[in-house]
């Protein structure tokens, strides 16, 4: 039985942090692009809270801070995402593209 | 380290405090008025925060120090930036005046947004703790996503808003991660104890991926490149008084935070991050400026040109190069903010007139809104007697102290190159004709009340650049003199 060290803290979450940059860049559907900027904020939560076990607690502290602003990105990022289903119908990143070049 | 905060925490966080209620009157007065004749009225209580926030920043600087447990230093360096970001929020409010009635938008919020999203850069600048600094830089974006899309009606803007909100989350999600593994490899969250932690022999490797981590972010947030493809479509995209507000205020927090970060911090492998991010910069930022033929867009890669000379002071010693990159954001906000309080009055309802083509024959038509611009455009490209040729001259004699000839003379051939689309835009201004008619208004007192602050300060810039200078000089003294005094700070046992 190998004991659970940070070190496999910090594979996980930098796991997770992949998966989440490569769903940002390959979902078409914005609401899970949303999802997986998410994803990314949990893996830094991951390690914060992991690397409070090394330095003491302020780490969860800061975890706390960056799940609320999750929520408060999150709110705000469906209100402009219905602002521009209404004028375009459509919640797909590959036709968000009357600005270009 | 325990109690309740004193009396002088709260001194060195008026500017804020200020901010923040007038930001909720505004909000909360809202809902009480006619919606139609409201505006003004809101826009005048936002306006008065502004500059009741200036004078607190002001105030401020006679009280120097921590506050807060060490999270919020107030110096020079963060009062210069409060003056700077305070006063954008002020000219940016005076020129929405006309624009929001000229764009039928009556929402008292927009100004609400403004105040709040300076109470976050404001913080920015004097922010010591990362996870005040993040917390800062998220009401300060978040803020901006907002006003990005506020001609919600026209696809382009909830378009632009949409993109900066998407792109800027992620940039901040990078940011987070450094921070956190920061957090890992130092053990502190607290700049001036992250500082040590670097200084010694052997730098824990994860600092070197969390630097650039962090780098990535704020790259983002300042427009550099190769972070900066999202710039053209949201400065496109976004109302024009408020690309004049996010092209220099957010930007100039940004750099404040960067400034710290690499070098309170002394953050291990800056250099060459920055060398390549400040030529990558300069260079796209440039050539993608010339084909342009809307203004917004083409203003949108300068200003990605502008965030790469501004890099070059960075990578110069750190003597030198903080205080040129300080007096650079203040000649570009006032060059920037006034280039885009034209355009807005320009604009029309419906942003109509954006492109190259509706500027022709403006010489013409409105002498004096086409001779201002004129001035701000000659500035950006840093011509003398105005306040961009001393901030490249600052920027770009810093680099040479520093013996970082190649990227001196790269970035001098490109403030060459970049003339070449400043002067097309003068050039068209006052050589060609205009095709059809296009209503020329009045100049309204908010807008000249803006235009003259900005001008005001882009020569005085250009002409008396000592004692901004001098300020900013004396302010990067005390900033670079920070390792020392945490160091002895960590000699009592302070944690």
């Amino acid at each position: 039985m190998v004991p659970i060290t940070p070190i496999h803290y910090l594979i996980l979450a930098a796991a997770l942090f992949t998966l989440g940059t490569i769903g940002v860049l390959t979902r078409r559907n914005v609401v899970i692009v949303l999802m997986s900027i998410e994803l990314i904020l949990n893996a830094v939560n991951l390690n914060l809270v992991a690397f409070s076990r090394m330095w003491g607690l302020q780490g969860q502290v800061f975890a706390i801070f960056v799940i609320t602003d999750a929520a408060a990105e999150a709110a705000v990022g469906l209100g402009i995402l219905i602002a521009f289903f209404r004028n375009k119908e459509t919640v797909n990143v590959d036709e968000v593209d009357l600005l270009k070049w | 380290m325990s109690g309740l905060p004193q009396t002088a925490d709260y001194v060195r966080i008026l500017p804020e405090l200020v901010l923040s209620i007038f930001g909720i009157v505004v909000m909360l007065l809202e809902p009480l008025f006619d919606e139609r004749r409201s505006q003004r009225t809101l826009g005048s209580i936002a306006l008065i925060g502004s500059l009741v926030a200036i004078m607190a920043s002001v105030f401020q600087a006679q009280n120097p120090g921590f506050a807060f447990w060490n999270m919020v230093r107030v110096d020079g360096f963060s009062v210069f930036f409060h003056v700077l970001v305070t006063t954008i929020a002020a000219v940016v409010i005076l020129t929405s005046y006309e624009y929001m009635s000229v764009q039928r938008i009556r929402a008292g919020e927009y100004y609400g947004l403004i105040l709040f999203g300076t109470v976050g850069m404001c913080l920015m600048s004097s922010a010591v703790e990362l996870v005040l600094i993040f917390i800062a830089l998220e009401i300060s974006s978040i803020s901006t996503y907002i006003l990005a899309g506020f001609r919600r009606r026209e696809a382009a803007s909830s378009e632009a808003s949409l993109k900066y909100f998407l792109l800027g989350s992620f940039a901040t999600a990078f940011f987070l991660y450094g921070v956190a593994l920061m957090f890992g490899a130092t053990g502190s969250t607290n700049i001036d104890k992250i500082s040590p932690a670097l200084e010694q022999s052997t730098v824990p490797p994860l600092a070197y991926l969390a630097v650039a981590l962090m780098f990535v972010g704020l790259g983002f947030k300042v427009a550099s490149a190769p972070f900066h493809i999202w710039t053209p479509d949201v400065y496109e995209g976004a109302p024009a008084p408020i690309v004049g507000f996010m092209s220099t205020a957010p930007k100039a927090a940004a750099f404040a935070v960067l400034l710290r970060i690499l070098f309170e911090a002394n953050a291990p492998g800056r250099f060459w991050l920055i060398w390549f991010s400040a030529v990558l910069s300069m260079c796209l930022g440039n050539l993608g400026a010339l084909v342009q033929t809307n203004v917004k867009r083409l203003l949108a890669y300068s200003s990605i040109a502008h965030a790469g000379y501004l890099l070059v002071a960075f990578a110069a010693a750190p003597e030198v190069g903080v205080s040129a990159a300080m007096f650079y954001t203040a000649a570009y906000a006032a060059m920037n903010v006034g280039a885009f309080a034209v355009i807005s009055h320009f604009a029309n309802a419906g942003e109509k007139y954006v492109t190259l083509d509706d500027y022709a024959g403006l010489g013409r038509r409105s002498p004096v809104l086409a001779a201002t611009l004129t001035i701000f455009l000659l500035s950006l490209i840093g011509i003398p007697a105005t306040g961009g040729f001393f901030a490249k001259f600052y920027v770009f004699s810093a680099a040479l102290k520093a013996d970082l000839v190649g990227l001196t003379i790269i970035g001098v051939i490109n403030s060459a190159v970049a003339a070449y689309y400043y002067l097309r835009i003068i050039v068209v201004m006052y050589m060609r004709e205009s095709r059809e008619e296009i209503p020329v208004r009045g100049i309204p007192l908010g807008l000249g009340t803006a235009l003259v602050v900005s001008l005001a300060a882009t020569i005085y810039l250009g002409v008396l650049p000592g004692r901004v200078l001098d300020y900013a000089l004396a302010s990067a003294n005390q900033l670079m003199q920070t390792p020392a005094s945490a160091a002895a700070a960590t000699v009592n046992p302070g944690r």
